[in-house]
């Protein structure tokens, strides 16, 4: 295949009807491939988000990322508007979910939408990840290092996370879970606790964690880029969604 | 990003930000990865005005000991803006 691609930013109807902007890229041939749904790391909707998204689509997939502060700070400078959402609390567990189906949607919409799609988030959008593919009918989950998908914040935590293990039963598709061994958010032992939640409940997963990375280890525009395990963390993610949202790519 | 240790407070002042002057009246303080700074985890500062906009807002990328040796220099200089003025006796 070809890695000829279109991107531009869209608007797509999110949660509660809300028309938000998405960074969407798309391959320009027009077989039939699956979708990814791109959830931005706490920085927000920033320039290596948007390298994500480019990415799936190089590799054959039709990719989306949805603004998730385009409420609090439309047309702000991503560090600004994350800023202002941090200073407020959070994006709300259910806001997110609209905001990731709606991406979903209009991805299955476009005409070379295999209606196959996935989600992958990066950091506290490894936890969303894992939110929403436990709140919607999805074909594959990625979560990249998401700390506090299991066990509870300290007590007056001013980010407004809460423990997803009583969803977990609800998940609706495989999950491919790639963590730092170095990181302390999720640590290693919330990683485990995670694993056995999911083995005891018969899920369909596969996690792998990396020696000598911490958090942030695909984030090539920061220090905490870890090429190794970026690299093999990528080469998951083409068999993962290969097998799972039924295009080959490349 | 994600330590998401945050603390937010009420502030009243100004800041100088991209489109100039503003009054603060919020401040973020949290121990997280930077956008600027090269270091995986500094002491992050942003100063806001919420009811201006989310580019209403200062913000400081510090590494920890920075961190720590600016509070303590704010501490002394506030104590001591704040001590009577001490006139020496005459002769």
């Amino acid at each position: 295949m070809r890695d000829d691609i279109k991107a531009e930013t869209v608007t797509i109807t999110g949660h509660g009807g809300d028309q938000i902007e998405a960074y969407q890229a798309q391959p320009l041939d027009q077989e039939k491939t699956g979708a990814v749904v791109v959830i931005h790391h706490m920085p927000g909707y920033d320039s290596w988000s948007k390298e994500v998204v480019r990415t799936f689509a190089a590799h054959g997939y039709l990719a989306i990322c949805p603004n998730l502060y385009s409420r609090e700070a439309p047309g702000a400078s991503p560090d600004d508007a994350a800023a202002a959402v941090r200073a407020k609390g959070g994006v709300p567990d259910e806001r997110l979910v609209g905001d990731v189906e709606g991406a979903a949607n209009h991805l299955r919409s476009l005409p070379s939408s295999n209606d196959k799609a996935g989600v992958i988030g990066y950091c506290s959008g490894g936890r969303q990840s894992f939110l929403a593919a436990c709140s919607l009918p999805l074909d594959a989950a990625v979560v990249c290092y998401g700390a506090f998908i299991v066990g509870t914040p300290p007590e007056g935590f001013p980010i407004k996370v809460t423990s997803l293990e009583p969803l977990a039963a609800q998940l609706s598709c495989p999950v491919l879970g790639l963590f730092g061994a170095e990181d302390q958010h999720p640590s290693p032992e919330e990683v485990t606790r995670l694993e056995e939640i999911l083995k005891k409940q018969g899920a369909d997963f596969e996690f792998h964690s990396y020696p000598g990375a911490g958090h942030g280890f695909f984030a090539t525009d920061r220090t905490s880029y870890r090429p190794e395990a970026a690299n093999e963390g990528w080469e998951e993610i083409w068999e993962f969604y290969g097998r799972n949202l039924g295009t080959g790519a490349n | 990003m994600c330590t998401y240790e945050t603390e937010t407070l009420n502030l009243q002042g100004s800041g100088k930000g991209a489109q100039g002057w503003f009054a603060v009246t919020d401040a973020s303080v949290y121990f997280d990865h930077p956008v600027h700074a090269q270091s995986e985890h500094t002491l992050n500062l942003d100063f806001l005005n919420p009811a201006l906009g989310p580019g209403a807002r200062v913000a400081l990328e510090l590494g920890a000991d920075s961190a720590l040796a600016l509070a303590d220099a704010i501490k002394e200089v506030v104590a001591a803006g704040q001590r009577p003025a001490q006139v020496a006796p005459a002769g």
